[in-house]
């Protein structure tokens, strides 16, 4: 059963007496056991998107569809509903673990904060005893309870972030820009921890970054976001070695295949900045930076479809792409 | 010193055994932040510096700034070592400019672009065709054209273009060498290859030579001519990109490359733990304790754990072919 599933989500920023659509009619799903990853730039609105997930949107927002979480649509939840549901059943690894701990707090109190806020009943020795087992759970030693943020590393603040949203044992975690500031190697350390939750506790996790080579290795499937849209969507290997849609291809390109002798002495980038929510251009929101951009591009948008690709299981909205009508 | 300089121009930039130590709160510990570094950057060339955080890779490039006094050894500027009187200092830091890795906390909020490209030039006298000196660098930087962008804000410009505004406030000063501590890393994936493809050009147009500081080894594949990789305050392998990337000697190097998500052709190795404490530098191979090689019982059947646990490794030639310190054989081609 999917845990997460967001039927045709938007949401719209009043700004200014503007409607700014950050999100454009979404429509995902995740599985127990399974990782998603969301790529895309800075304001593409994967943040705000996944912001939906727990009702953390700011108040101008207005979201319509529907976001399912465990088959309950969140948005319109009664509130107690809604706090219930944050760390108990779906819950979000903050991006930045460097700002996202409070620094004068030992990092114990900190996991064991949503405990005792969640269950009445909870001791405070039963809380101290369950932030060891999170701890050890994430690949640290029970005593670094007592340890303050500074005290710890970019790799292990990011783990106490990990186990703070296991705190509540929930099924479904949303990661944001988990591994962005880490070195590669404790990137895969990262990495490789939240694979093996995944597996061990049979949670479903969304990963978001910009980086579309880390979700390539980390995630089942990967949905790549352009102006508030899903502009394609599928297995996230096939994704990344064959983009089908144009935008996809800049973010896999942007990552040189090591040894690769196309990539030598060819960095390749995306000209251009993405649109402004408010001011999207007409017909297919990518074709002003779009190198294959036809006619057609500039008149007509194009739909999210299924690709005609013997076997797959994917989806892309461009008109070069082969889907089925 | 060396005879050779006779034949083959110096380097433009230099570092002989390069220490830098910090005290700590005991009166024992000393971190030996840097501990016996030989590098050398050519006229022209790009290299990388490439380890994990903590590793000295920040403090060495800081020290060849002269930001960072070292404890011993000494950098060399076209063959001529560096003095740490002001005034020389002032004129090294002209032809030696920084890039920082987030531009948005390196450019002051309340300054215009022009105030940030314009403060370098002020610093160091240059007053006269300021405004031309800013419109140039600004455009050499891809911010054309440059006159719109004088009165904007930091907050009115995206990753990319506050990026190129910080390499234009480095190139202001008609520099020979830049030094770029991560200088893509907090940049969007779209931004990234342009910013890469920015300093390739500027390599070709100005002959700026290019230090780049970067745990992404992708980055290196993408620009750099030669790559050398640190760990715990040593250069433990360097060499020309494609022999160091494509046949990686250090069992350490091999491990960093295996985790880049960008290599399938290697089995992952993970290193367990963080980088290790460099107050207390492990006797023998300094990687030993974390190294793959040694865990694995490799290193008991080819007779060389002894070794790679009690017995220290020279320092590696700034320069040269590939080679790496360690004790498996063929790590060094002599």
């Amino acid at each position: 059963m999917a845990l997460l599933e967001m039927r045709d989500v938007s949401v719209t920023y009043r700004s200014g007496g503007l409607d700014v659509p950050a999100v454009r009619g979404v429509t995902l799903s995740v599985d127990a056991g399974q990782t998603l990853g969301i790529a895309g730039e800075s304001g593409c609105g994967k943040s705000t998107l996944t912001s939906t997930i727990l009702r953390m949107q700011p108040k101008s927002a207005n979201v319509t569809g529907e976001v399912l979480v465990g088959g309950k649509d969140v948005t319109t939840m009664k509130w107690g509903k809604v706090r219930a549901l944050r760390w108990a059943q779906a819950s979000m690894v903050f991006q930045g673990a460097m700002h996202a701990l409070n620094p004068v707090q030992k990092v114990g109190a900190q996991i064991a904060e949503p405990i005792l806020l969640h269950d009445k009943k909870a001791t405070k020795p039963a809380a101290d005893k369950r932030v060891g087992e999170l701890l050890e759970l994430v690949g640290l030693p029970a005593r670094r309870a007592d340890a303050y943020p500074h005290q710890l590393s970019g790799g292990q603040k990011q783990r106490v972030m990990i186990a703070m949203a296991l705190a509540c044992g929930p099924q479904l975690v949303i990661a944001d820009e988990p591994t962005t500031a880490l070195d590669v190697m404790v990137q895969a350390q990262v990495l490789d921890l939240m694979a093996s939750l995944v597996k061990e506790l049979g949670l479903a996790m969304v990963l978001i970054s910009h980086d579309l080579s880390v979700l390539s290795t980390s995630c089942d499937r990967v949905a790549v976001m352009y102006a508030g849209q899903i502009v394609e969507e599928g297995p996230a290997t096939q994704v990344f070695d064959s983009p089908a849609h144009p935008y996809s291809g800049a973010l896999a390109g942007a990552f040189p295949r090591i040894g690769d002798e196309r990539f030598r002495y060819a960095p390749t980038g995306l000209p251009g900045d993405p649109p402004f929510p408010g001011e999207l251009p007409d017909g297919c929101a990518f074709h002003p930076r779009c190198p294959r951009a036809f006619d057609r591009c500039t008149r007509e948008s194009p739909v999210l479809l299924q690709l005609t690709q013997p076997g797959a299981d994917r989806r892309a909205s461009c008109h070069l792409a082969e889907v089925r009508a | 010193m060396s005879t050779d300089s006779v034949l083959t121009p110096p380097p433009a930039l230099e570092t002989r055994g390069i220490e830098v130590s910090f005290r700590g709160r005991g009166a024992s510990t000393t971190a030996r932040a840097v501990d016996g570094v030989d590098l050398a950057l050519g006229r022209g060339e790009i290299v990388a510096l490439v380890g994990e955080s903590g590793c000295g890779k920040t403090t060495l490039a800081r020290t060849i700034l002269g930001l960072q006094k070292s404890t011993a050894g000494e950098v060399l500027v076209d063959g001529e070592p560096l003095t740490s009187s002001s005034k020389a200092l002032k004129a090294y830091r002209r032809r030696v400019q920084l890039v920082l890795q987030d531009p948005t906390g390196a450019l002051n909020p309340r300054h215009t672009v022009y105030e940030a490209v314009a403060e370098g030039l002020r610093i160091h006298g240059l007053v006269e065709a300021e405004e031309k000196r800013v419109a140039q660098a600004l455009s050499l930087a891809g911010l054309r054209p440059a006159e719109r962008f004088f009165l904007r804000y930091p907050h009115e410009l995206s990753g990319g273009q506050r990026q190129r505004v910080v390499i234009a406030g480095a190139l202001a000063l008609e520099p020979d060498i830049i030094v770029a501590d991560e200088p893509v890393s907090s940049l969007d994936a779209s931004v990234r290859g342009e910013i890469l493809a920015l300093l390739l050009r500027l390599r070709e147009e100005l002959g700026l030579s290019l230090l780049v500081v970067t745990h992404d080894l992708g980055l290196a594949w993408n620009i750099a001519d030669r790559v050398a990789v640190m760990y715990l305050g040593r250069i433990v392998e360097q060499g020309p990109t494609e022999e160091l990337l494509r046949d990686p000697k250090h069992p350490y190097t091999r491990a960093l490359l295996s985790v880049v998500p960008e290599t399938e052709r290697l089995e992952p190795v993970v290193l367990t733990g963080e980088p290790p404490d460099p107050t207390r530098i492990p006797t023998g191979c300094r990687f030993h304790p974390r190294c793959p090689v040694v865990a694995s019982g490799e290193a008991t059947r080819l007779g060389i754990e002894e070794a790679c646990r009690g017995t220290a490794l020279p320092v590696l030639a700034a320069s040269g072919p590939h080679a790496a310190a360690c004790h498996l054989p063929g790590s060094t081609t002599t």
